[in-house]
């Protein structure tokens, strides 16, 4: 299968559902984007808008019982993930694709050492002998910022706190130097001074280990501190990608515009209400034909509902998919003032 | 007051004295959740609470609206010390001291419709005199809120988080509160979601002068809504300003370092900003540090501030903070 040489994964139109007892939801509905070899790309969008789903599916995370892989393909190293065997899936889970949770404390056994959890991967996977995988776990500690590393792998996770167990969740994480990294919220439920000491772990450990990031986040804030690339996803469908400056910059698309201007900036305007989004998110177990934001987007048009727009390209990153962008559609300015903090 | 003056007209409605609140969790084990807090909140105002987990804000505004008893110190509502009344004096503080939660899910009872929900409140106080009026009550709270009179006979389960905040929200308006604690109220809802509540907030405290004690751990929705920031740690406040003073002029380096790790929604920003990186955790708060509580993290530690219990003392006209040897 081909793939760009500078993409480490692709994924092609992407279709998953589930089937539950109020019928079939369709949770992702055509995604397609690379991932560039050492870059982090942040995939932002409200619950419920299909980002994990999306991560988990390059994992075959999903729960095999009522998840319906619709169609698409997820091409890694030349194979597609979707056609892989379980037990194929089992050599790239770990060693070439890994992933970290929102919270540490379900992510980790809590009746097992956590030295023990680190060497399990490395002797699994590396098929290293058992002193060698401790003494690796040693160091996976520090290299992830845990003092006394040496006593902390005899440990169980709920001798460690919120901050840390994460780190431990990172170590076991890049413990065989995966080509990808998946973090799925990975500092949500940190506060923000423990956000930051993982967000640079996280940079620091990308730029010794070279290893691609697929960061899930619905923090806009998290996304401009430490991301390259942001695929902004609604209902089930990217509607506007690009690099994280033209996209807090330049944002082409309503929802995008939205989401920047509801949040309160340090420089805001106290008298001034904030720009709320009208309303809520649609149900995806009948999702809408058209642009599924229309029913919320303040420049809604005849068209919208009707048909999902086409994607317009902005630049080599840069595309969104509006109706505004048409030809005969009246010029409208966006709401957004981002820039200019200071 | 800076440019947000219009809130709050000077008078304290609520004040805070030495209020300390200990949790006893093994034997002659105590917590100390919340050890020394004096502060007071003026009618109008919004004021804005933050900290991180574990500092103790949650129970700050428990013990507030009598949810918890204080182990020391007192708090007056209106010159009247909350936590000694009894009858029907204890029942009229209850009704004008209301609270929203965080997480609206678990803070609303699943097998109750929202009529009866909201009702609650206007039922133990008697404020309505027939079934009529009540129901009247109830539908005029729901469209203050930005729901519809049809929402009344449904059950929470089926409104989506944000129309659950508005339901929490209009139960605290039912018994017409003059003073609301909210703790983390939009911190379980989406960013676009936020902002429709953080604005119902907004309208509702204009429109009916309440004032808000506004909790929260997000430090940019806290600067936005707040008139006044207390910045807590590990149960004790470290700073104390007007809002724009406090995020443009942080004293305390606590407070240094909790706003520079807020990462802020402009790459440019943050590509050349400089953080003040706070080492290690919070110690934990059954045996806090002596001194100053904040040394064993702090980056400019000194000996001193060991031995010292740092005064808390105005630094400038409304700046408060507690002033640690490293800095004061």
């Amino acid at each position: 299968m081909e793939m760009n040489g500078d993409n480490i994964l692709e994924a092609r139109d992407l279709l998953v559902s589930f089937s539950t007892y109020a019928g079939e939801v369709q949770a992702v509905r055509g995604v397609t984007f690379d991932l560039r070899r050492g870059e982090t790309l942040a995939i932002v969008g409200e619950s419920g808008s299909g980002k994990s789903v999306t991560a988990k599916s390059i994992m075959r995370l999903n729960p095999e019982a009522n998840t319906i892989v619709g169609g698409g393909e997820i091409l890694f190293d030349g194979r597609d993930l979707l056609k892989l065997s379980e037990k194929q899936m089992q050599r790239v889970r770990g060693p070439q694709i890994a992933m970290v949770f929102q919270d540490p404390m379900t992510s980790l056994d809590p009746t097992m050492k956590v030295g023990n959890q680190i060497a399990e991967s490395l002797r699994k996977h590396l098929g290293m002998s058992r002193s060698r995988a401790r003494e690796r776990s040693v160091e996976l500690l520090k290299l992830v910022g845990i003092p006394n590393a040496e006593e902390r792998v005899k440990q169980y996770p709920h001798q460690f706190s919120g901050g840390m167990r994460q780190r431990v969740v990172i170590a076991i994480a890049l413990a065989c130097e995966p080509q990808i990294l998946i973090a799925d919220e990975p500092t949500t439920a940190l506060d923000v001074t423990i956000q930051a000491q993982i967000l640079d772990l996280l940079r620091e450990l990308q730029e010794k280990i070279g290893t691609s990031v697929i960061l899930i986040t619905h923090d806009l804030g998290v996304v401009a501190s430490v991301a390259d690339r942001i695929a902004v996803m609604y209902a089930g469908k990217i509607v506007e990608i690009g690099t994280v400056r033209e996209t807090f910059y330049d944002p082409q698309m309503p929802y995008t515009w939205g989401l920047l201007a509801s949040i309160p900036l340090p420089t805001a305007d106290r008298s001034q209400d904030l720009i709320p989004i009208p309303g809520s998110p649609p149900d995806m177990s009948d999702p809408p034909k058209g642009c599924p934001f229309t029913a919320r987007c303040p420049y809604a048009m005849q068209v919208c509902p009707t048909e999902f727009p086409e994607y317009t390209v902005f630049s080599a990153e840069h595309k969104a998919a509006c109706w505004l962008h048409h030809p005969m559609a009246p010029n409208v300015e966006p709401p957004v003032r981002i820039r200019g903090t200071r | 007051m800076t440019e947000q003056g219009q809130n709050g007209d000077g008078r304290a409605i609520l004040e805070v004295k030495n209020l300390k609140k200990y949790f006893t969790v093994g034997r002659r084990v105590s917590l100390k959740a919340v050890d020394g807090i004096s502060l007071e909140i003026k009618k109008g105002e919004t004021f804005g609470l933050v900290g991180e987990s574990g500092c103790g804000k949650t129970t700050v505004g428990r013990v507030l609206v009598r949810l918890y008893e204080p182990s020391d110190g007192e708090v007056l509502f209106a010159g009247e010390d909350v936590h000694r009344t009894s009858g029907d004096e204890a029942k009229v503080l209850n009704r004008k001291m209301q609270m929203i939660f965080q997480d609206p899910q678990a803070s609303l009872n699943p097998r109750m419709v929202v009529s009866d929900i909201v009702a609650e409140g206007i039922d133990i106080h008697n404020l309505a005199g027939s079934k009529k009026e009540r129901l009247d009550r109830v539908h005029e709270l729901l469209e203050t809120v930005g729901l519809s009179k049809e929402h009344a006979n449904r059950f929470p389960h089926e409104f989506s988080g944000g129309q659950r905040q508005r339901i929490g929200v209009a139960r605290a308006l039912a018994v017409e509160p003059e003073f609301i604690v909210a703790d983390e109220p939009v911190s379980a809802l989406d960013v676009s979601i936020q902002a429709q509540v953080i604005n119902l907030m907004k309208r509702l405290q204009r429109e009916r002068d309440l004032t808000y004690l506004f909790i929260s751990h997000d430090l940019s929705v806290v600067k936005y809504i707040s008139d006044r920031v207390g910045v807590m740690y590990l149960g004790q406040l470290v700073e104390l300003a007007d809002s724009a003073e406090l995020y443009a002029n942080p004293l305390h380096p606590y407070t240094r370092a909790l706003l520079s790790a807020v990462p802020v929604p402009d790459p440019d920003y943050e590509a050349e900003r400089e953080r003040i990186v706070v080492e290690g955790d919070l110690p934990s708060p059954v045996n806090p540090p002596s001194g100053c509580r904040f040394r064993t993290r702090c980056p400019q530690a000194v000996e001193a501030a060991a031995h010292v219990d740092p005064p808390w003392r105005e630094a400038k006209p409304g700046h408060w903070i507690q002033a640690c040897p490293c800095f004061a």
